[in-house]
């Protein structure tokens, strides 16, 4: 059982007109085997909360803190926070050039488990995965991400998860670019993954249409660099009916609803 | 003039660097200096080109030339002098079965410029400071298992050398000749090879050079029927190394295929031009320069001339640089020119693209585990390698991979 804690956390970039915060106290705990829908308005810091975990060197952490079982993640580099069981799947996977799929997942996986996998099981591992996710055979040739479509990208990434077995996947709009098979196909990654029993997830989306197919345990929802309402999977049909209006007030401009003032 | 010009569209379509585009301008950060042109058609025809043995026909270049615009010729005077060589500047040693080595081959002697006639100041001047040139005869069917090795090794950096090799592929032989460069001197070096009827040749020129080395060099190659030519540029030392690889055919259904690899760190220049003469009809070429650079004043440089000419019916070529920048303050020219003189080819076709390995690439690699010296490793390795695997002689090719990643890791520090 792992405990991911985020505490009061605030984050701000660095932009031509100056530092902007983005993130305004956000707290939020993730245990084994939960799954936390964060959902919000496009703009309104969910990635920035991604990134910030994984440890993009954009973001700064002005105060608050993230642990992972007690360790303080922030001192942690980008690689060791991986090492130590945090996945993020991005929003927008990057094309690397030079590196085969087949290559980089088995150097990735290496890094991760500190020893190389056993080649035989491992290579009959990575294609059922793939068979599973209905990626070709033939993107293990091919270079990190090249040319895939914005489908395959977050298929490859669900693919990893699925291999890196991450004690905590953030998932970022992974659902965002899907028509309705690959969003199931995608969906049934997560679950797999998260069926171990071994994982706890933080899945960002901006739509409530891939909660018909992970279901969260919790639902927050996220305006203007906070949390500003939090409840269970109910939550989530009020948000599809009714959307963020009544959160949001103007240009961006968010306000507690008044239940909760 | 459609057909060719919808072939190469087809061809260059599809950029094979990940999320590269075709030109290199579009995606490198502003902070990259780097220049490219590209085009078609060239101001004057590569066929225009002046070659002559004659020292006297070539003036020394000031730099505003076309074919010396990109190199710095203040720091190459030494090299561009009609001097002769300076003693013992060159320990040279020769790994070949008994009788490959032939006499010395004066100037004059067949087949001693037959092929190779100078293109420029640099080539011309090393020629005429060269008595005896190296002769390397590969038997007629002779197929070789090992490598024949020639071993250049320089005593003294500044200190000028001249030299010519002839080297000949007999007809139906099979054999890899690799030349070493180690050491530094300022290093004028031709190389001449034919490849007879129904040959295949590898020619690997290695650039391993100390720090203070300058090499200038034209290996020029007549590839004949049915014949198989493969030249391999490998440039990772030296202060300033430029290279120019040229083929052209004797006969049909012959192919030449002209690769380099290149890794320029901090205040290297590293200039690589081929130029493939479609001179007859039916053969086909295949030009791959793969280069990474790193370090504030890293310069490197490919033209890739290609030309078909109108004689050259059935001619399928193609040509194609990429370029990998690692840091700032690096500047990657590159310029592919295509000059087509007949519309009945096979396909012709080129492609340029200068590409970034930027804090977005690493920040991937690294959110999957991999340590940040690993990860540039893998981008480098993976990139290069393509080059290198071409090679087929496993302990050249792990070589050279260690040197890539000594590289690496110098830029690190
Ligand atoms: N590089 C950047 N420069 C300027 N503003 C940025 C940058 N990155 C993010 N932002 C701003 O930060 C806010 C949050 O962005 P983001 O975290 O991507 O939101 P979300 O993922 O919820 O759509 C937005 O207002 C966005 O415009
Ligand atoms: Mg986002």
């Amino acid at each position: 059982m792992s405990t991911l804690e985020i505490k009061d956390l605030h984050v701000s970039i660095e932009t031509e007109q100056g530092t902007k915060e983005i993130l305004k106290g956000v707290s939020l705990t993730i245990r084994t085997g939960e799954t936390h829908a964060i959902m919000g308005p496009n703009g309104s810091g969910k990635s920035t909360l991604a990134s910030t975990i994984a440890g993009h060197p954009r973001y700064t952490v002005t105060s608050g803190s993230i642990t992972l079982d007690g360790e303080n993640v922030l001192e942690m580099s980008v690689d060791e926070r991986a090492r130590a069981g945090v996945f993020l799947a991005m929003q927008y996977p990057v094309e690397v050039p030079g590196v085969t799929m087949t290559n980089f997942l088995r150097t990735a996986k290496t890094a991760i488990d500190g020893e190389a996998p056993a080649l035989r099981t491992w290579t009959k591992e990575v294609k059922a995965a793939m068979d599973q996710l209905r990626i070709d055979a033939d993107f293990a040739q091919r270079n990190v991400n090249e040319g895939f479509s914005g489908g395959e990208k977050k298929r490859v990434e669900i693919l990893q998860l699925e291999l890196f077995k991450p004690k905590f996947a953030v998932l970022d709009e992974t659902d965002s670019g899907l028509d309705v098979d690959a969003l199931k196909v995608v969906s049934e990654g997560v679950n797999r993954a998260h069926a171990t029993g071994n994982m706890g997830t933080m899945l960002i989306t901006h739509y409530t249409r891939i909660l018909r197919y992970i279901k969260p345990d919790f639902v927050h929802v996220f305006v203007d660099g906070k949390i500003v309402e939090e409840g269970g999977p109910e939550l989530a049909d009020r948000l599809e009916e009714e959307g963020y209006d009544r959160y949001v007030v103007g240009a961006g401009q968010a306000v507690a609803p008044a239940s909760h003032a | 003039m459609t057909a060719e010009v919808t072939t190469e569209k087809a061809r260059i379509g599809a950029p094979s660097i990940a999320g590269f585009t075709e030109e290199g301008e579009q995606l490198v950060a502003a902070k990259v200096d780097r220049h490219h042109s590209h085009g078609v058609q060239v101001m004057s025809s590569r066929a225009e080109r002046l070659t002559s043995h004659d020292v006297a026909d070539f003036a020394i270049p000031n730099g505003r030339e076309e074919e010396w615009r990109f190199t710095p010729v203040r720091e190459i005077a030494n090299l561009l002098s009609d001097t002769a060589t300076d003693g013992d500047v060159l320990s040279l040693s020769v790994e070949a079965p008994d009788g490959f080595v032939k006499p010395a081959l004066r100037a004059g002697e067949a087949p001693r410029g037959a092929t190779l006639v100078p293109a420029d100041r640099a080539a011309v001047v090393a020629s005429a400071n060269t008595e005896e040139a190296l002769h390397v005869q590969i038997p007629a069917e002779a197929e070789l298992q090992e490598p024949v090795r020639v071993l250049v090794k320089g005593n003294g950096a500044g200190r000028r050398s001249n030299s010519h090799y002839v080297i000949e592929a007999g007809e139906n032989s099979r054999a890899v000749v690799i030349l070493e460069h180690e050491g530094a001197a300022d290093h004028n070096g031709n190389v001449e090879v034919f490849v007879r009827e129904g040959a295949q040749l590898t020619v690997v020129s290695v650039q391993l050079w100390e720090d203070d080395a300058k090499h200038l060099a034209q290996h020029d190659a007549e590839v004949a029927k049915d014949a198989v030519y493969k030249h391999i540029a490998v440039s990772l030392g030296g202060k300033i190394v430029r290279l120019n690889s040229n083929v052209r055919f004797s006969g049909e259904g012959a192919e030449a295929e002209l690769l380099g690899l290149y890794f320029a760190d901090a205040g290297q220049h590293l200039e690589h031009r081929s130029f493939v003469d479609h001179n007859v009809a039916n053969c086909k070429s295949n030009v791959l320069y793969k280069g990474a650079l790193q370090g504030k004043g890293a310069h490197t440089v490919w033209v890739g001339d290609v030309l078909i000419q109108k004689q050259a019916e059935g001619t399928d070529s193609y040509e194609k640089n990429q370029n990998l920048v690692l840091t700032d303050g690096c500047r990657a020219d590159s310029v592919p020119n295509l000059e087509i003189e007949t519309g009945l080819i096979e396909g012709a076709g080129h492609a340029s693209a200068t590409g970034r390995f930027d804090d977005e690439h690493l920040f991937y690699l690294m959110a999957r585990g991999i340590p940040e010296d690993v990860a540039r490793r893998l981008v480098v390795r993976g990139f290069l390698n393509e080059i290198i695997q071409q090679i087929k002689v496993p302990a050249l090719e792990a070589r050279l991979t260690e040197a890539v990643e000594r590289e690496l890791t110098a830029g690190n520090n």
